[in-house]
């Protein structure tokens, strides 16, 4: 029988934070576990979804926002942003404004060890590039979120949100 | 092939007010071209990732024409933005790519397949809205007003001599007169964005 995760992230918390934090692009390459958020983001008016071609974009398209007076989130998973690396550097860390970035975290388990080494590789990366992140794997979880914004806003630099989600719950 | 500062020169008659941006080394010619200083940006800092930083400038203040200047070594690096440009599909776009079929900035070595490559038929393909491809300074002058009275995302590709640099890093001179940071207090003054 398989486990069910007691509480899950629902996409609607994600829209509801983005909104809250007056978000106003998602750049994003869409992953297998953020389908429906995908979906459910392309039907907010307020809310501009920027498809990339690799996520190393990412970083990059969100200074252009962030200096034409934007609030752009990069949403990706971590595959994504261990990829994206110099551009993290370059583009934002370097640049000196906010950025959220919202990550999936392929491959994470409360059990333990993890066999997938995108998610071995996860935490590390973020130390090793100085990022400070926020877990978050249910809606009660959801004003970490908020507080990622802030800090971004305080300290404008990029700040990670790590989505836990090792059930698929932002799928339907 | 095309001196890059005749380039420049040629585009500089045309520019109005738009924002311009530039890749590569071979942009340090627009800092003595430019009458506008206040409405040139520099966004760049990773090898390939200014194209996506214009991109998304163009996103974000669609009422502004965002013209880039970009290098053929840098957008080999990201190619796939093209199609994330062309996506979106920014009326105000217009992306220059100054083609030197090679790293100059690293002794001249030729970039990947450097003389074969039609960078313009590849836009024209991936979907933007008009794309095209310049070889001597006449027919450029002749094109430029058209050009940039078009509606985007507008590919012009330009096929420009190298200024190979062989010094090492620390012993060149430095070109640019402004910082990232600047220019982008400059243009966000200018724009009224706090």
């Amino acid at each position: 029988m398989v486990e069910q995760q007691a509480a899950v992230l629902s996409p609607e918390t994600l829209i509801d934070e983005f909104k809250k934090n007056g978000v106003t692009h998602i750049i994003t390459i869409p992953d297998s576990e953020t389908n429906y958020l995908y979906e459910l983001m392309l039907k907010q008016d307020w809310l501009d979804v920027v498809p990339v071609s690799r996520e190393g974009e990412g970083p990059s398209t969100a200074l252009g926002l962030n200096v034409a007076g934007k609030t752009p989130v990069v949403l990706v998973q971590n595959t994504g942003m261990l990829e994206s690396g110099d551009s993290i550097r370059g583009m934002a860390l370097d640049a000196g404004f906010p950025l959220v970035m919202v990550v999936g975290y392929r491959g994470w388990t409360r059990r333990g060890k993890t066999p997938d080494t995108a998610a071995v590789y996860t935490e590390p990366f973020l130390h090793a590039m100085g990022l400070n992140y926020y877990f978050v794997e249910r809606n009660s979880d959801a004003p970490r979120i908020s507080e990622a914004f802030s800090e971004a806003q305080e300290t404008r630099r990029p700040v990670v949100v790590l989505i836990g989600d090792e059930y698929h719950g932002w799928n339907r | 092939m095309i001196d890059a500062k005749d380039v420049f020169e040629a585009f500089a008659r045309h520019r109005g007010d738009a924002i311009v941006t530039t890749s590569g080394t071979v942009g340090r010619h627009w800092q003595d071209v430019s009458d506008n200083e206040s409405r040139d940006v520099s966004l760049g800092s990773s090898m390939g990732q200014t194209t996506s930083a214009a991109f998304g400038l163009a996103l974000g203040l669609p009422e502004e024409k965002v013209v880039l200047f970009d290098s053929e070594g840098a957008l080999l690096m990201n190619l796939g933005v093209l199609a994330s440009v062309a996506g979106k599909a920014p009326r105000n776009f217009y992306h220059f790519l100054l083609d030197n079929e090679c790293y100059a900035t690293t002794g001249g070595q030729p970039v990947p397949n450097g003389t074969g490559i039609n960078y313009a038929g590849v836009a024209e393909n991936i979907g933007y809205a008009s794309a095209h491809h310049f070889d001597n300074l006449e027919d450029l002058v002749n094109n430029l007003e058209a050009i940039m009275g078009s509606s985007g995302p507008v590919f012009v590709s330009i096929k420009i001599k190298p200024e190979v640099e062989n010094l090492p890093v620390g012993m060149r001179k430095r070109t640019r007169r402004r910082g990232r940071a600047e220019t982008i207090d400059a243009l966000q003054a200018e724009l009224g964005i706090s």
